[in-house]
């Protein structure tokens, strides 16, 4: 309650990662191709349509770990890029009639010109602030959709359809495997330029904010420019993964778009290890899969199964997914020496 | 003019709700340094052992005070067992922790209580307060409330040994712990009243929103915003924060056209995003320099 200006040398919020621990090795990831590659050919539709959300969600997530886990920015706004690059799409394809493919760039073209410029009145606030700032905008968007002389376009509260795509050239797919597997390159291209972009000089300037934001502007560090590109490139990645999830879903509309969207990316990014890029897809899974275990075990206490799990799970790893990976590849190399 | 200074009246008789809430979340952040998620549905979670300790005949204030207790101690509770062995975790775990906590107390007392709206009665009555229509006596019992609990904290943190320690605590952990003060109980200290400040809160919305498991969404909200905006570390610049919200809220419903009550939520937080980015410490609070 004093006016006496405190000084504290405060421990960054993010842990601070190294580049290397960020990724999964050469032959790790390899195996998870081979799998996620072969694996729709024994399931069901059904299933392949789940994984197809599994992979739109990992995306999404991994857009916000780059956002958290690498330029150390936090994020409860994630709902409404995704929900900018999924109406983007949808009113692409059903009022201008644009191919699907297509669609995609141009979402993660506008959510990038989004998320930088909302980057810009964000660059002054940090931890709790920058919170409350996203999650204002994750709370606005749903209303903005909704707006009577957007209802032309976005279609208001009854929300747009979209129309499933057929798989091209003639190939004797189901449209839910041609979409699994168009998402799926459309993933492995993000994450690959992703790895990559962490690892370049922009990668390692978003590193420095996050451990220590002074220290990296008194070496050169564009700190303004840094954050407000880290806010672009996660939202057009976020965007990306709004527009496949409108064309898996085939429906967008307002309230598909809350904070609960933006909570459970959050969770995600948690479960799957702040900072670990292929953990995303595990976090994606926790918060695709464990809802529904939960409602199975009790319908009534859903909610409450949900919680106790991810308690859990926070307990027994409050790393995340990478904590597991890391004692894994410790008893991997244990083993290599005996 | 007339319909300005009603509009700001009304927006200050909400204002009380937010600036309780405000509170309490100021309370857990000076303890804890995070704003907790799961604050709102504690806070709802003990206004319904109120409730059913009056359904079982035990008169306002006996139930009132009964429920201050019991709120106190399990706040200590879910410190101690859920969230002390999180203390080493990095903080994001921990946000993670509060969102499956909220998870768990919205969804037992949907199944405790079920869903459907209760009533929930006030201690001050609800006639028009001193002829004015827009301020019943429960609202102006609730503004009155605020300011005394307030009052309150302040002579707390201000003159009690135990005030100072937990200050010291939450500002400077290590010194405080070389002088002799046991941080780890000052945090759990923290919890239990932020807790009942909760519960009192939760008591006093109850009249005007009705009692339900999703009673308190959007009133821990504003409560966050209020709380923001008046600057975490200053309990007064939470109670201030929370007044200004909800005269914000109001205005901007009456003279911006086009603004009905869908958008009330987003202008809000707008205008107190707008006034971060000019003072990003909020109205009140400490600003804190940062050490290389």
């Amino acid at each position: 309650m004093s006016a006496v200006e405190e000084v504290v040398t405060e421990a960054p919020a993010v842990e601070a990662v190294p580049k290397r621990a960020m990724t999964l090795g050469t032959g790790t990831s390899l195996l998870v191709l081979a799998a996620l590659i072969i694996m729709p050919i024994f399931v069901k539709n059904f299933i392949i349509f789940q994984m197809t959300m599994l992979l739109i969600y990992g995306l999404a997530v991994l857009a916000l770990n780059i956002l958290t886990g690498g330029s150390g920015q936090f994020s409860l706004g994630q709902s409404a890029f995704y929900a900018v690059g999924a109406y983007t799409t949808a009113v692409l394809m059903e009022h201008f009639e644009v191919n699907y493919a297509l669609t995609l760039p141009i979402a993660g073209i506008v959510c990038f010109g989004f998320g930088f410029l909302f980057g810009q009145p964000a660059l002054r606030l940090s931890g709790v602030y920058l919170a409350l700032a996203t999650f204002a905008l994750a709370t606005a968007m749903p209303q903005l959709l909704k707006l009577n002389f957007l209802e032309h376009w976005t279609g208001g509260v009854q929300g747009l359809v979209v129309t499933k795509p057929d798989a091209p050239f003639g190939l004797k797919m189901s449209q839910d495997m041609w979409l699994y597997y168009f998402s799926l390159v459309v993933v492995i291209g993000i994450y690959l330029l992703a790895v990559n972009l962490l690892r370049s000089r922009s990668g390692r300037a978003f590193m420095a904010i996050r451990d220590n934001e002074i220290a990296a502007s008194a070496m050169g560090v564009d700190v303004a420019l840094y954050k407000t590109l880290a806010f672009g490139v996660s939202a057009a990645i976020t965007g990306i993964a709004g527009s496949l999830g409108a064309i898996a879903v085939q429906f967008v509309a307002p309230d598909s778009y809350t904070i609960t969207l933006a909570v459970s990316l959050f969770l995600g990014m948690v479960v799957g290890g702040v900072g670990w890029l292929p953990g995303s897809i595990v976090g994606a899974a926790f918060i695709i899969f464990v809802p529904n275990i939960a409602e199975g075990i009790s319908k009534g206490l859903s909610g409450a199964v949900f919680g106790v799990l991810l308690f859990l799970v926070i307990y027994l790893v409050p790393h995340g997914a990478r904590q597991v990976a890391i004692l894994g590849q410790q008893l991997a190399g244990k083993l290599r020496k005996n | 003019m007339e319909l300005f200074t009603n509009q700001v009246l009304a927006g200050i008789a909400t204002g009380a709700i937010y600036a309780c809430m405000a509170l309490a979340v100021v309370m857990i952040y000076q303890a804890i340094d995070h704003l907790n998620f799961a604050q709102g549905e504690m806070a709802m979670f003990s206004t319904f052992i109120s409730w059913q300790l009056m359904q079982w005949g035990i008169p306002y204030w006996a139930a009132f005070i009964l429920t201050l207790a019991l709120s106190f101690i399990a706040g200590i509770a879910i410190e101690r067992i859920l969230f002390k062995p999180l203390a080493k975790a990095p903080i994001l775990t921990n946000v993670a922790g509060f969102i499956a906590l909220f998870a768990i107390i919205n969804s037992s007392a949907g199944l405790i209580w079920d869903f459907t709206i209760k009533q929930y009665p006030t201690p001050f009555g609800s006639a028009p307060f001193l002829g004015s229509q827009l301020i019943s006596t429960h609202q102006a019992g609730m503004i009155g409330v605020t300011v005394l609990l307030l009052l309150g904290l302040y002579f707390f943190f201000q003159y009690t040994r135990i005030g100072l320690a937990m200050r010291a605590a939450a500002s400077v952990p290590e010194s405080a712990r070389l002088v002799g003060i046991n941080t780890s109980w000052m945090i759990a200290l923290g919890w239990g009243m932020a807790t009942a400040i909760g519960a009192i809160a939760g008591m006093l919305i109850a009249p005007v929103v009705f009692l339900e498991p999703n009673m308190m969404g959007g009133v821990l909200i504003y409560g966050f915003a209020a709380a923001v905006l008046g600057g975490l570390t200053s309990p007064f610049g939470a109670v201030v924060g929370g007044f200004l919200v909800g005269v914000f809220e109001n205005l901007a419903g009456t003279y911006i056209p086009g603004v009905g009550n869908e958008l009330k939520l987003p202008i809000a937080l707008a205008l107190i995003i707008s006034v971060l980015v000019v003072k990003p410490a909020g109205l009140f609070g400490r600003h804190i320099v940062k050490r290389v």
